[in-house]
């Protein structure tokens, strides 16, 4: 099976690898995935204003799976809360040329960014409870 | 040094020089039937086919015409088992095997089962990879016909303790067949000493040329029969019919011929070259665990497995390193490496699992180029890893709530 450009790209290159501290307020985190099925992906996101300002990712998996969550942070840079929500994981799968044996790759990675999403938003609603 | 570099020789092999020089004379100039009995083709043919019989016979220590030629080993093991069992369905149907053969022994045993022609038991192995000879002992019943245990591993190289299985069965009177494809060319094999009845092989293991293989089938003390499951021109003593491929015979011929001359010293030199890049690579890599066993295995043979990163990925990292992994993303299933599984091996380390397979044509500058290689491409995943971030953080993996999809 040969891995299309795109996907070499990626796992050559890959874009925002690292981690932000995940107790810090503006950071949201996603951790998908399980060391059994052979792919974890953990992805986060710095937001302020609703805007996502930056994003890291780590990921333990095959090529294209490494790939996915570093086209996902490359693309969560600079959108807002509501635009993240829209990636969808066929986006990703048409991207970077996944086959279909590799679709799951672009599952996780969109699963990720929920994930990522979905803790984010508790904190700040933590948070503007605090604040009340 | 020429990249990318060959070290997966266990899936097959370059062919020596010197077999295709021995193998061209009979494609165009000797380009005759072996069964044409009546003139000089054929008979030039023949000859080349019964000299090819003889010096594979000789590696194993058997009699030429105890070769059956087929088209692989996976062919041979299909023979085999079929053969046996509907040869002797009378005297009993019941199977002996391991969890670690190769699929073309546990999928024909997988195949007779569900056709109602026989039962089956899987043997466990030990966390080595090896068959303990009591759990076949223990496994015997009335209904026993046939053993059928391989030599070595495909994928760990362990090398089972055949002789002392052969004896086992010998003393009951069972059948024993051996799948020998990684064993023989590589460790000595004598189907009398190791009271072998059946043996599959191939000679694209051996730096032979594919599409040919063999099977040897005892013909004396006991004379085994086996049903052919091709039926034709009788050929092979009836067990299997088809015009012989007389060149990848003889280029077959020849390929055991250079191992049986050159196994000792081969065999030295990949062992030294192995633990080179076994002692280089697991001093410089923490957590990166042996698979199989330590000394009992073949001499070319080296599968690790590097926590915290996946196969796949390495395999990728070191496009310019042919290897191959026990992780599911290289299979077309979705699972692991089942002969990993077997040994006890973790699923998350069966993912992270790598075959190295050294073989005749690597040099020391090519193994030196590969621990660079494995050394850098492992800390560059591991560092992008985030199941190596949270172990150096001290979690324990395993009490983590993985949300697994």
């Amino acid at each position: 099976m040969a891995y299309s450009d795109k996907v070499v790209d990626h796992f050559s290159n890959p874009r925002n690898i690292g981690s932000f501290k995940k107790d810090d307020a503006d950071v949201g985190t996603g951790m998908v995935g399980a060391p059994e099925c052979g792919d974890v992906m953990k992805l986060q996101i710095k937001v302020q204003n609703d805007t996502i300002v930056d994003a890291k990712f780590k990921t333990f998996g095959c090529g294209s799976a490494i790939a996915s969550s570093s086209l996902a942070t490359e693309w969560l840079k600079g959108k807002t809360i509501e635009e993240a929500q829209k990636i969808k994981n066929t986006d990703i799968v048409q991207e970077l040329n996944l086959p279909p044996v590799k679709i799951h790759c672009s599952v996780l990675a969109e699963d990720a960014i929920k994930a990522a999403l979905t803790d984010y938003q508790k904190k700040a609603d933590t948070q503007s409870i605090d604040t009340k | 040094m020429k990249l990318p570099i060959f070290l997966d020789n266990h899936s097959t092999t370059p062919m020596d020089p010197r077999v295709l020089e021995a193998m061209l004379p009979y494609f165009v100039e000797k380009f005759g039937n072996s069964a044409s009995r009546n003139h000089a083709f054929g008979w030039a043919a023949e000859e080349a086919v019964e000299q090819a019989r003889k010096q594979i016979a000789k590696l194993i220590n058997a009699d030429g015409k105890e070769i059956v030629f087929t088209s692989g080993a996976t062919e041979s093991d299909n023979l085999a088992l079929k053969g046996v069992i509907e040869m002797y369905k009378e005297k009993g149907t019941h199977i002996i095997t391991s969890s670690t053969e190769h699929r073309a022994v546990l999928d024909t045993a997988k195949s007779l089962e569900a056709k109602g022609l026989a039962t089956v038991t899987y043997l466990p192995v030990d966390k080595f990879g090896m068959v303990n000879p009591q759990d076949v002992q223990n496994a015997i019943t009335d209904k026993t016909i046939l053993i059928s245990v391989m030599l070595a591993n495909n994928e760990i190289g362990t090398i089972n303790p055949v002789q002392e299985i052969g004896k086992i069965a010998k003393a009951k009177g069972i059948l024993f067949h051996c799948d020998a494809t990684q064993g023989v060319g590589k460790i000595p094999v004598d189907v009398q000493a190791m009271g072998i009845d059946l043996m599959s092989f191939t000679s694209h293991k051996i730096y032979g040329p594919k599409g040919v293989g063999a099977l040897y089938v005892r013909k004396r003390n006991p004379r085994v029969r086996i049903a052919a499951q091709m039926d034709g021109g009788g050929h092979e003593r009836g067990m299997r019919s088809g015009t012989l491929p007389v060149p990848l015979i003889v280029g077959f011929g020849k390929a055991c011929e250079i191992c049986e001359q050159e196994m000792t010293s081969e065999a030295a030199k990949l062992s030294k070259m192995r633990d080179h890049l076994q002692a280089d690579i697991m001093a410089a890599l923490e957590e990166s665990y042996l698979n199989g066993h330590p000394t009992n295995r073949l001499p070319g043979n080296l599968n690790i497995s590097f926590a915290y990163v996946e196969g796949e990925s390495l395999l990728m990292g070191m496009k310019d390193i042919a290897l191959s992994s026990g992780s599911a993303c290289t299979s077309a299933t979705l699972e692991p490496s089942y002969v990993l599984r077997a040994l006890g091996v973790g699923t998350e380390l069966a993912h992270s699992s790598i075959r190295f397979g050294l073989g005749r044509f690597n040099t020391d500058e090519e193994i030196d180029y590969t621990i660079k290689k494995v050394i850098e491409v492992v800390t560059r995943l591991r560092e992008m890893s985030p199941l190596y971030e949270m172990a150096k953080e001290g979690v324990d993996l395993k009490s983590v709530q993985w949300a697994a999809h």
